[in-house]
């Protein structure tokens, strides 16, 4: 069994994993970080989007041993314990969520737009979250949500 | 879903890479793992062992060889999208664009789609258009297939068994010429109904040579001859490409058919797609 070793929100694991471990299981079911969700479980619908070394992907569609190596940001370590990330906070202030549920891959891969994208169009956002899919079709309030949070971020710089 | 068991490792070169290919014959080579590994958690593929070949540094590079620009095959379709070498080259960076969702160009590759040979990609098309060379290795060495010698079917390709893409050539445009993609695509996977990718050169108005190519409409992606040569030697204006496009995906072929596009709506789209791809190309 492949051994692995890699950094989830700043903190470092090592396991021994099956081969076939899908990164999403082992993010989920041996570090208990429940936050990234498993949705179509097909890589269309987005719940499972985290961050590997900085760009947004779909963790249902990766390997754990994939990820060796890398550096792993999930929904629980966008922001400090008690503290919210401007998107975070802009899906509570917009009222950018519904049942919740594709709500983590949404702010993920808002994260990873604003990362290279700070200040972006209304179409822009919209594009940006194509792999991204809430079945409430809550679409116009997780703009936005996105939207708040880079007005939010571009106030603090 | 949960695929069946399999070994991994990884590959630390192309050379580690074939060694290992030849000496595992259930192996697969893994590189994104976009197409491989939803297929293995649907029981369709079910290797032995993947080799990961991801993180060769030796396949993932881009760059500009003064009449070509060479591309590894490990490269992903977002490092194509953003590489400042392929603006020249429209059809790649607008195919590129419209591949899955940013998620998915994050981890998918270039040699890993070509490979894989999906009758509905992107990227057969625009690499039939755009006259690729692809540089393939296996145990008996270096070879270079033409884009055109590669597709060969359903699913299928020219590589060897133990043989590993590595690289893709694409000719630097001439003065004069310039290529389009565009699709008509599945709104849930955004694989292509219908893609065209079109590379067009004119001389004084009128055009001098032309390629077209179409992914999704058959069992393999295709040069369609007859667009192409109904083009050379007309002027480029918008009822010429519309009267070549009328010919696409005519002849004795096989057209593909599901519950979203008939035989007879694919062959429809084929022509549309073929004037718009033209249009673009033609700058109209």
């Amino acid at each position: 069994m492949p051994k692995i070793s890699l950094t989830v929100n700043g903190k470092t694991h090592t396991h021994e994993v099956e081969g076939r471990l899908l990164l999403v299981h082992y993010l989920r079911d041996t570090l208990g970080l429940t936050g990234t969700h498993v949705g179509c479980d097909t890589s269309s619908c987005g719940a499972c989007t985290i961050h590997l070394d900085g760009k947004a992907i779909k963790s249902c569609s990766l390997l754990a041993a994939q990820a060796d190596g890398s550096s792993i940001t999930t929904i629980e370590g966008l922001a400090p314990d008690g503290e919210l990330h401007p998107l975070q906070e802009g899906f509570k202030e917009e009222h950018g969520l519904q049942c919740g549920f594709c709500t983590p891959g949404m702010i993920m891969c808002a994260a990873d737009l604003l990362s290279h994208n700070p200040d972006p169009s209304e179409q822009e956002i919209r594009e940006g979250l194509e792999g991204n899919i809430c079945r409430c079709t809550g679409y116009h309030n997780i703009v936005r949500a996105i939207q708040y949070a880079a007005q939010k971020s571009a106030v603090a710089v | 879903m949960i695929p069946s068991s399999v070994d991994y490792t990884r590959a630390s070169s192309v050379g580690e890479a074939i060694r290992l290919l030849a000496e595992n014959p259930d192996a697969k080579l893994l590189a994104g793992g976009h197409s491989l590994i939803p297929a293995m958690k649907l029981r369709l593929n079910s290797p032995a062992l993947l080799i990961d070949i991801a993180r060769i540094a030796e396949l993932r590079f881009i760059e500009d060889t003064g009449n070509a620009i060479v591309i590894g095959a490990a490269s992903t379709h977002a490092d194509i999208i953003t590489n400042p070498h392929l603006k020249g080259l429209t059809a790649m960076i607008e195919a590129g664009e419209l591949i899955g969702d940013t998620q998915v160009r994050n981890m998918g590759t270039l040699g890993g789609s070509i490979a894989h040979a999906d009758p509905s990609a992107d990227w057969p098309a625009v690499l039939l258009a755009l006259e690729a060379q692809i540089k393939v290795q296996g145990a008996e060495g270096e070879r270079i297939i033409p884009a055109a010698e590669f597709f060969t079917g359903f699913f299928s390709t020219a590589l060897d068994t133990g043989e590993i893409v590595t690289e893709i050539h694409l000719p630097k445009p001439a003065a004069g010429s310039a290529s389009a993609y565009r699709k008509f695509m599945q709104p849930a996977s955004r694989f292509a109904i219908v893609g065209c990718a079109a590379s067009v050169s004119v001389e004084g108005g009128v055009i001098s040579a032309a390629n077209v190519a179409f992914t999704g409409v058959s069992d393999a992606a295709f040069l369609d001859e007859g667009v192409a040569s109904a083009l050379i030697g007309k002027p480029a204006t918008l009822e010429n490409i519309e009267a070549a496009a009328s010919a696409a995906a005519e002849g004795d072929m096989h057209i593909n058919e599901d519950h979203f596009a008939s035989q007879a709506y694919r062959k429809h789209l084929a022509k549309v797609y073929a004037k718009r791809a033209l249009a673009g190309a033609c700058g109209l």
